[in-house]
């Protein structure tokens, strides 16, 4: 249970983004979450909720968005989809993966509301 | 007013991201391997990195932090065995970040060859916090079982090495350490596997003899 402090992190760029663009308040967020990021994402919108109370966020709805863990295996090219966490090639064997994605804990986008 | 929508595309982890890029090179800088310890409470970190301080110490300047969520007794166990020792109280916070380490970074000793990080007990949240390590460990003792390794994919994917502790006990549990390792490595092949009993000494002087070959390989230094 880290998403508090994870929501946290979230924050200082909101805060950031929000002062970047002279806006009051932060309407929405969108979040993307890995599948391996280790972070729940009820969880994330619950601490979010919390978090949230007198903030410039404190209308916004937090939006998780869930990212599938895909890599591509260095030896024969294949790309596939990890979904019991056993890195091995499917199509070779090989153990030598590069995770494509699934890993991210990313704020793609986030609504303000500027004068 | 008007709604405004921006495209951001930034890690919520970034903060601590940077932060622990910028303290591994202050590390590197120094010669100094810095290991981030991990596993679940009672898996025997702080009794590993007693016969550590003990058989290194001799040769080796070590230092070690400590996390915990209460309490100042894993530091007070090191520092019996002569070893500077800072014990980070979290206060409930199930995990280290770059920046607690970031703030101890100036009281430790300039001349240093081994930093230990002891994390708090936890399998879940440490495995998202870069501490500016260069080599993540993770403990798996006995007890917990052998089926633990796709239970806990980020702990094990990002670890480098992986302790099979309490060996001792193998024969009294129906834990089987081939089975752990085959586990362990289908998550993340790259692992370097050790079994080892931190009480009867077993296995220790492969796993630091693989320590003092990962710092040379680091450093460059062999002394």
């Amino acid at each position: 249970m880290h998403e508090l402090s994870l929501i946290a992190g979230l924050f200082e760029i909101l805060e950031e983004k929000a002062r970047q663009h002279q806006a009051a308040k932060v309407l929405a967020v969108k979040l993307l979450v890995g599948r391996l990021s280790g972070a729940v994402p009820e969880f994330l919108v619950t601490a979010f909720d919390m978090y949230k109370k007198g903030t410039l966020a404190e209308e916004a709805e937090l939006e998780t968005v869930p990212v599938p863990l895909k890599v591509r295996c260095r030896s024969c090219g294949a790309e596939f989809e990890v979904e019991d966490f056993v890195f091995l090639c499917p199509s070779c064997g090989g153990p030598d993966l590069d995770i494509l994605q699934g890993t991210e804990l990313y704020v793609e986008k986030i609504d303000l509301e500027v004068d | 007013m008007k709604r405004k929508e921006i495209e951001v595309r930034e890690d919520i982890l970034s903060s601590n991201i940077q932060a622990a890029a910028e303290l591994r090179k202050r590390f590197l800088d120094r010669g100094v391997l810095t290991v981030n310890l991990m596993s679940s409470p009672g898996a025997g970190k702080t009794t590993l990195l007693e016969r550590l301080a003990e058989r290194l110490s001799p040769r080796y300047r070590l230092a070690v932090i400590e996390g915990d969520i209460e309490t100042e007794r894993d530091a007070e166990r090191i520092r019996a065995k002569g070893i500077p020792a800072w014990q980070i109280q979290t206060g409930g916070a199930c995990h280290l970040e770059a920046k607690m380490i970031g703030r101890l970074f100036p009281e430790l000793p300039a001349e240093l060859d081994f930093l230990f990080i002891e994390n708090v007990g936890n399998l879940v949240c440490p495995a998202a916090y870069d501490l500016g390590e260069s080599l993540r460990c993770l403990l798996l003792s006995a007890p917990e079982g052998d089926d633990k390794p796709k239970k806990y994919p980020q702990a094990f994917r990002t670890a480098h090495c992986l302790v099979l502790s309490k060996a001792d006990l193998l024969g009294l549990l129906p834990f089987d350490p081939e089975q752990a390792k085959k586990e362990a490595l289908e998550v993340n092949p790259n692992l370097d596997v050790f079994l080892v009993s931190a009480l009867s000494g077993a296995g220790l002087e492969g796993f630091i003899a693989y320590l003092l070959r990962f710092r040379q390989k680091l450093t460059g230094r062999h002394a």
